[in-house]
């Protein structure tokens, strides 16, 4: 590598040499390339890592943006008071009586007349009340428990369309693929749009995406994420309960008190290690230790919380060591030199100093805690759940799921609607976690101290 | 009582320990808190720590060996001749304690007055009662049964008072003894600290729980998973099918296969990808491309794997079916080793480049000056003076990554398929071991079966393989770091 372009033969004179420090020649220009080509690679594979970035985000965002509009068919549904209230006295506990079932017929009554009042006829359609969501009957039902003395009028409701008619207006079903769908047929479609041309169909934001509980199978455009997100805040709220004060405990000894021997060595080495420990092995821990052998509820936010706090530890640890670590020896020695003890110097000087380096190291375990999913699905987080849990500490114990088991748990089902709401609950799970890495962001710009 | 209103009275407890344990060291230095050997505050923390430490072990310790106790005495109740055929002690203990939950709950709902629990018999209709309170029993209560139920609950309900009593009496014994002593010249402070350093301690020793807890859970229950399926045909069995009537085949090594071969297309994406561009951020680029860029690679490591195991699934695993796999005629499966191991690759991009930048960027630049001061280019120093000297670092973080790659679960559950099998087409589904965990340990479980204990067996192997590479990776560039340094 060291050797120069005129070394080779001896005796050339300035006339005979076409060798120049202007010109250069072949080996040069080949060592030249080389430098070239390896400064493309280097470069290519940044251009690779940002394009599979962006091509990651762009698909999910693509796939999943379309899940948080949903159509809606809005008609006029008559509540007659002979089926809903028997007794005829509007009180809520005797109408509760009857049950989801005794509110199906409504929708499909509802359908025709609306059809007939308007003269739409689709032929070889008969049951024009499938284009509802079967979500429908339970929707009317919760409504008219809650304003019983609307019984007998007729009332206004939104109702969601069945996922296939959705999924016609956000492209995936077409007429074609109608035809051979057991679940819609064209004729259905040709409904829908004649409704949409008479303003009765509407697509528009769903919030319920957000708010509503998991629904089963037949009706994924009532599916939503409600469960999922309390589930996972309340388990962020015991992995913040837990991990901060047990981390921040833990860093506190082994940078500032534990003697240099062979058992604080043991502990390090035991917390990198298990730093790199891979998550399902922690839910193998959840199962056997809490489930099992303490007989903790399965599914429960409080199962789940325990396990990702065991998980979260070492990141804290880690980060909360390095906060501790940068803050100068002169703090703690001026401290001691005016009589504080060791204790002192720490709780009240270096821990403060270090503070805002030990919350965004939480905040990112947090964030990693928020994300994770293989340990939850061995504690039985992926259970089918559509009552929301109560308020903590009681809603702890209740069965709840996690933000990014949901999205598992939707890519396992039959219908393809499914697909397009776990890209939907996709996008959620990284905004959540955008708003906590940003805020680490910022809170370490903020507060960044150099000593 | 429940435990959360002894946990409030020990808070009060504490709270009044505070404030009286102060009010009482400022009494004894006559209002002069300068007369006092440690400030005010504590003398009330050495009380409230007096009342509440001990009376918080003592609870804890209750509420663990309380059930066992318990559980011990009832089981030695129950008659041989009670126990089903083809059923267990441990399955009719199930049904002992849900019936006695469900009395419990009879009683404090007022459907049933105390005297009438303690007369009921097994003729009554005991089952629909629990039926109307949403509390499904599977057959019908026999004598035997209620018995031990009605044992287990006063049992429960004695030790429950015994505890309140217990654990609310040790907590006013410390409260009361340390405030006695609570003393102008009383070294407050030092025993604080001691307790508090205490504390700290056993925080830090929660890591070695931990560790302790992941190999001992996994041990025992893989110890009688090979108490019913022989060890060597787990080890070496080629053949990978349970079958939860029985007689499974439960070898490891399909799942092995699949393992290695997706960690092995992973590392195939990932370490020249990560490596040149940790080269090309720490040697080539501009400050302002590399703070641009290297954050942007990093945001791949903060993506939760989920995300990319719905990638693979919806958009890498059909885009390889239809573009290479079909029109090739050498598979027809959306998911398959190459889906899982591409995207594993992507994921483990920052991993590797992340840590190869910080070794690289440790490597003196006395090494590089004296490399270009002979007249090489920039990519020959890089080459044969920066990498060679960087490696063993490297090889350090290859294998870390490699670790990731085994133990990763999502984007293989969602990307690689169910299918065990040996085979060579990387277009083929294939399994691996943590989908295999996740799949025997999901749903309907029934502990005593080797078909649900292979997964503790599987996680046992994976967590020695990854401890393994772990170790040595980390031993690697501990030493490496103190070469430099």
């Amino acid at each position: 590598m060291t050797d120069m372009p005129d070394d080779r033969g001896a005796g050339r004179s300035a006339a005979t040499s076409t060798a120049s420090i202007m010109r250069p020649d072949a080996r040069t220009k080949s060592r030249n390339a080389a430098e070239k080509r390896f400064r493309a690679y280097g470069l290519g594979a940044i251009v690779i890592g940002i394009l599979a970035l962006v091509f990651l985000l762009a698909s999910i965002l693509y796939r999943g943006l379309p899940a948080f509009t949903q159509t809606y068919i809005s008609i006029d549904v008559a509540l007659p008071a002979e089926t809903l209230d028997p007794e005829g006295n509007r009180d809520p506990a005797e109408m509760a009586k009857v049950i989801t079932f005794g509110y199906a017929g409504l929708v499909d009554d509802a359908m025709q007349s609306a059809l007939e009042a308007r003269g739409i006829e689709v032929e070889g359609l008969n049951d024009p009340g499938v284009l509802i969501s079967k979500q429908a009957p339970a929707q009317i039902r919760d409504w008219v428990l809650s304003n019983p003395e609307a019984v007998g009028g007729t009332e206004r409701f939104d109702f969601l369309a069945t996922s296939r008619i959705d999924q016609y207006y956000k492209g995936a079903v077409t007429m074609e693929s109608a035809a051979r769908d057991s679940q819609i047929s064209p004729e259905q479609l040709q409904l829908a749009d004649i409704l949409k041309d008479e303003g009765m169909l509407t697509r528009k934001f769903n919030w319920s995406f957000v708010t509503a509980p998991d629904a089963s199978d037949q009706r994924p455009e009532a599916a939503g994420l409600g469960v999922a997100i309390l589930g996972s805040a309340y388990m962020m709220l015991i992995v913040l309960g837990l991990a901060l004060p047990i981390g921040v405990a833990a860093s506190i000894y082994l940078e500032e008190f534990a003697p240099t021997n062979r058992w604080t060595d043991i502990i390090e080495v035991n917390i990198s290690n298990l730093a790199a420990v891979p998550s399902i092995v922690f839910g193998i821990l959840g199962l056997a230790i809490f489930i099992n052998f303490g007989g903790l509820p399965q599914s429960a936010p409080i199962v789940g919380g325990l396990v990702l706090t065991l998980m979260t530890l070492p990141t804290i640890i880690i980060s909360t060591r390095a906060s501790l670590k940068s803050v100068p020896p002169s703090i703690r020695d001026a401290a001691l030199g005016v009589g504080a003890s060791k204790m002192q110097a720490v709780f009240h000087h270096v821990l403060p100093l270090a503070g805002p380096g030990i919350l965004t190291g939480t905040i990112i375990g947090l964030a990693q805690a928020l994300g994770e999913t293989a340990p939850l699905l061995l504690i039985g987080m992926v259970a089918f759940v559509t009552e929301y849990p109560d308020a903590p500490p009681e809603g702890f114990f209740d069965p709840a799921t996690a933000l990014p088991v949901q999205v598992y748990n939707w890519t396992q089902r039959a219908d393809p609607a499914f697909a397009e709401r776990a890209s939907g609950a996709i996008i959620v799970l990284l905004v959540f976690l955008a708003i906590m890495n940003i805020t680490a962001i910022v809170l370490r710009r903020k507060f960044e101290r150099r000593w | 009582m429940p435990v959360i209103w002894i946990l409030l009275i020990l808070a009060g407890l504490a709270i009044a320990g505070v404030v009286l344990g102060r009010r009482r060291a400022l009494a004894s230095a006559g209002g002069d808190p300068t007369a006092l050997h440690s400030r005010p505050n504590y003398h009330g923390a050495s009380v409230a720590l007096a009342a509440l430490i001990p009376s918080l072990l003592l609870l804890a310790v209750w509420l663990f060996v309380q059930p066992v106790l318990i559980d011990a005495r009832v089981t030695g109740q129950i008659p041989e001749s009670a126990v089903p055929d083809g059923g267990t002690r441990d399955l009719l203990m199930g049904d002992v304690e849900r019936l006695a939950d469900g009395l419990e709950i009879l009683v404090r709902t007022g459907r049933v007055s105390p005297r009438e629990a303690a007369d009921l018999s097994a003729g009554d209709d005991i089952r629909g009662q629990l039926g109307a309170i949403g509390l499904a029993l599977g057959s019908d209560v026999s004598p035997a049964i209620l018995d031990a139920a009605r044992t287990f609950r006063n049992l429960s309900r004695r030790g429950a008072l015994l505890m309140t009593v217990a654990v609310l009496g040790v907590a006013a014994a410390g409260f009361g003894l340390s405030l006695s002593r609570v003393n102008k010249d009383r070294r407050a402070r030092n025993a604080v600290e001691r307790v508090i350093r205490g504390l700290l301690l056993v925080a830090a020793l929660i890591a070695i729980l931990t560790t302790l807890g992941i190999v001992l859970s996994m041990l025992f229950e893989s110890i009688s998973f090979f108490r019913q399926y022989p060890i060597a045909d787990f080890f070496f069995g080629t053949n990978w099918a349970p079958n939860f009537r029985g007689n499974s085949d439960l070898g490891i090594l399909p799942l092995l296969w699949g393992t290695l071969y997706i960690s092995f297309i992973a590392l195939a994406v990932a370490v020249p990808v990560g490596l040149f561009a940790a080269i090309y951020l720490s040697e080539y680029a501009s400050r302002r491309l590399r703070s641009v860029a290297k954050p942007l690679i990093e945001v791949l490591a903060g993506i939760p794997t989920i995300v990319y195991g719905l990638f693979a699934l919806l958009v890498v695993g059909p885009a390889l079916r239809d573009y290479f796999a079909q029109p090739l005629g050498i598979g027809n499966s959306s998911s398959s080793v190459m889906t899982a191991g591409l995207v594993m690759g992507i994921m483990l991009i920052p991993f590797v480049s992340s840590l190869s930048d910080d070794i690289i960027s440790a490597v003196p630049q006395t090494m590089r000056d004296g490399s270009l001061g002979l007249g090489a280019t920039r990519s020959e120093t890089i080459r044969q003076v920066v990498v060679p000297a960087a490696l063993p670092g490297i090889v350090g973080a290859i294998l870390l990554a490699a670790s990731r790659a085994i133990g990763e679960t999502m984007i293989v559950v969602l990307g690689a398929g169910a299918a065990a099998r040996l085979d060579l087409n990387p277009f083929e589904a294939m399994t691996t071991v943590t989908v295999k965990i996740v799949s025997q340990l999901t749903g309907d479980t029934n502990f005593a079966s080797p078909e649900t204990l292979v997964a503790f067996a599987l996680g046992l192997t994976l967590f020695v393989i990854t401890l393994v590479l772990n170790v040595v990776a980390l031993a690697i560039v501990r030493r490496y770091r103190e070469q430099y340094e």
